[in-house]
């Protein structure tokens, strides 16, 4: 009911607006503290399980996440039949089948999220424009995490003497601030069970995380094995050092 | 390369084989023993690594190939797919994309050092010519196979660069038509880029053995600039250069390596990771790094050339940028011929090194400029006019300084042989 509504909500706030992408007039991100930067950085699988329920709760609304299947929040440190729990939450078009017919069933792991318009012109329909997929969103931005977390942060009143369509708001960090998207968290808005602040600073954190883990799961693999052959690298590059001093000796 | 007395093996079989097919007395000739001046420095071990590079690029570009679709509907997802549920995708990718970058790296300064220490000069002219036509072949390859993952890049990139062609007089529109296969960048457009990008890399193969072969007729320039006069001047290539290779490829592999696991991303541009849209423009549209000081040059000209004061133009500001972006490569090809000088290295002509120093900080300038948006500013003045004046010395430098350098410059004095000159260094 609760999730319903909110769809409704997050349809009626999000309309129309011309060009996003509007060059110039765009401030840097403030620079956050994330705990998966740096060359050991990790994932903190407590935020992205509340950056999951964020973007379930609110995101999922107008966003699709398609290249997410549920299996995939084995990463977020769910079990099994968790990940089956949260799959079946979902309704799953599939088929067709023998006769022909298309129908509906219950997601299991192996589905992907489903996306919350059968396709572009009917995201079109309602919103202007189709609101973008957020698989990818913190590689397709620059400054990544900082810009999702800023977005969510800088909405304010527009400035004397510029005037906004009723669809559009006025955000302090979208290129031409003009953003089509209404501001989506408010405090109190999604419930944590975990004791974790319930205001839109943390909620911003947390779906950043999250979305920057959807955009690059194999992160905490990748660094991992980056060390490693970091590590060999740098003794192999001593070690033909060494060989080449010895064999270069009698030339010098 | 078969003739000439063989000596023969210890191993029976190698000794069998070698008998018949003299491969093993090859790689000892060429590789082995081959005589290779002593002094070479750092700068001379980039040969070896792009060598390296090539065959990282084919083999990871080869399980890349296996898992991709050329198919403008699918080509994004099927590179997301490669990231996210190919085993080892997403290092396949990584290494691949920025073996690029990397792979450019190396081809820069490798072309830097040739032209600093005179390699290009007599007798290793088509050596020289060959290395300039494997990077154009490789500005090609890099060009197409950018266009490949099918993001917002790849598509105005491509139509941008594909349409520089329609500025040919005559048959211009008849190539961008063909390099299209259509009326836009379209499905026909990736099915033959890529198509292409698997083949190119071959062709870069074929090229590379020329080089080589050539290379090893006139034997390694070195940082003297003088000829090998005889045994005590070189050393046998292995084990002291394939050693001092090694190393210096592993090296590479450190600084390579903490990109490709720790800033897989900080080479491109984020806009790649939006999918294709024909319908909507990026604000600023850029090209990977490695073309953005030719990218400048062509944008530099912004004006038309015509006979004074009447409307004919003879030039348009677009065919314009695209003769003096191609000649800035194609310029290469005549450098043995526009710098006559009799000494070869950099170290014994004072002004040369002076001016080709220049020419470095003029070329890595103009790289900033390229990722300017076109109507940036630098201190109030049009970053343009920076461009035109950075374009005009480039061009100065190859066409008048080097011929009259030719004439006129006073060498400092050359040491007698390399062996002196490393001997009376104190090592």
């Amino acid at each position: 009911m609760k999730r319903t509504l909110l769809t409704a909500l997050a349809v009626l706030a999000v309309v129309p607006f011309q060009s996003a992408q509007a060059a110039g007039d765009s401030v840097t991100p403030p620079h956050k503290y994330w705990g998966f930067h740096g060359y050991d950085g990790t994932y903190d699988k407590a935020a992205l399980q509340r950056g999951l329920k964020v973007y379930r709760e609110v995101c999922s609304a107008c966003h699709s996440l398609k290249r997410i299947a549920f299996r995939n929040l084995a990463d977020l440190g769910y079990n099994e039949d968790q990940i089956k729990a949260i799959a079946s939450e979902y309704t799953i078009q599939d088929g067709p089948d023998e006769e022909g017919e298309m129908y509906d069933r219950p997601g299991i792991p192996s589905d992907y999220f489903p996306s919350p318009f059968p396709n572009k012109q009917a995201a079109a329909a309602v919103h202007g424009v189709m609101p973008p997929d957020l698989s990818l969103i913190t590689k397709a931005r620059k400054y990544g995490a900082d810009y999702v977390h800023a977005i969510l942060t800088g909405y304010e009143a527009a400035p004397e003497g510029k005037k906004l369509q009723p669809s559009q708001h006025w955000n302090k960090y979208m290129p031409g601030h003009v953003i089509a998207m209404a501001a989506p968290l408010s405090d109190e808005l999604i419930e944590y069970e975990d004791g974790t602040p319930m205001t839109v600073d943390q909620y911003a954190r947390d779906v950043a995380e999250f979305l920057t883990w959807a955009a690059e799961p194999e992160m905490e693999d990748r660094k991992r094995i980056g060390l490693n052959v970091l590590l060999f690298l740098t003794i192999f590059a001593f070690v033909m050092y060494g060989v080449k001093r010895k064999i270069w000796a009698d030339v010098h | 390369m078969g003739s000439g007395t063989r000596e023969k093996f210890d191993n029976p079989v190698v000794d069998w084989v070698d008998e018949r097919l003299p491969i093993f007395t090859l790689m000892q000739r060429e590789y082995g023993v081959f005589p290779t001046p002593k002094n070479f420095n750092y700068f001379w071990n980039f040969g070896a690594i792009l060598m390296f590079m090539l065959v990282v690029m084919i083999v990871t570009g080869l399980f890349l190939a296996m898992h991709y679709t050329a198919n403008t509907e699918l080509a994004f997802d099927a590179v997301e797919r490669i990231m996210r549920d190919v085993n080892g995708g997403w290092l396949m990718r990584y290494i691949h994309m920025n073996g690029a970058s990397f792979f450019f790296i190396a081809v820069y300064l490798h072309i830097f050092r040739g032209m600093y220490y005179g390699s290009y000069k007599a007798p290793r002219e088509i050596l020289w010519i060959l290395g300039v036509v494997i990077f154009l072949l490789m500005m090609g390859t890099a060009f197409i196979g950018y266009v490949l993952p099918w993001g917002q890049m790849s598509l105005w990139g491509a139509t941008v660069i594909t349409n520089l062609f329609s500025a040919i007089p005559v048959v211009g529109e008849y190539i961008v038509t063909l390099l299209w296969g259509g009326f836009s960048v379209d499905n026909p457009t990736l099915t033959r880029f890529f198509a292409l990008h698997f083949l190119l890399p071959f062709v870069i193969f074929a090229v590379v053995f020329l080089h080589v072969w050539a290379l090893h007729v006139t034997g390694s320039n070195n940082p003297l600039g003088i000829d090998t006069k005889g045994p005590q001047d070189t050393l046998p290539f292995h084990p002291y250069y394939t050693m001092k290779d090694t190393f210096g490829l592993i090296v590479f592999l450190i600084a390579y390596a903490a990109v490709i696991f720790f800033f897989p991303n900080s080479l491109g541009h984020p806009d790649n990771y939006i999918p294709a849209d024909p319908l909507v423009t990026p604000a600023h549209i850029v090209p990977e790094w490695y073309f953005l000081p030719f990218y400048a040059m062509l944008r530099a000209i912004t004006f038309d050339i015509g006979v004074p004061f009447t409307d004919i133009v003879i030039i348009s500001a677009k065919l314009g940028g695209v003769i003096v972006m191609f000649s800035s490569i194609l310029i290469w090809v005549v450098l043995p011929w526009l710098d006559s000088h009799p000494i070869r290295s950099a170290k014994y002509r004072p002004i040369f090194q002076k001016l080709i120093l220049i020419l470095l900080v003029d070329f890595i300038f103009l790289g900033y400029l390229g990722a300017e948006a076109a109507d940036a500013k630098y201190f109030g003045i049009p970053v343009n006019y920076f461009g035109l004046a950075a374009t005009a010395y480039y061009f100065l430098f190859f066409l008048v300084f080097l011929p009259v350098l030719s004439k006129l410059e006073k060498g400092r004095e050359m040491p007698p042989s390399i062996n002196e000159a490393v001997t009376s260094k104190g090592h």
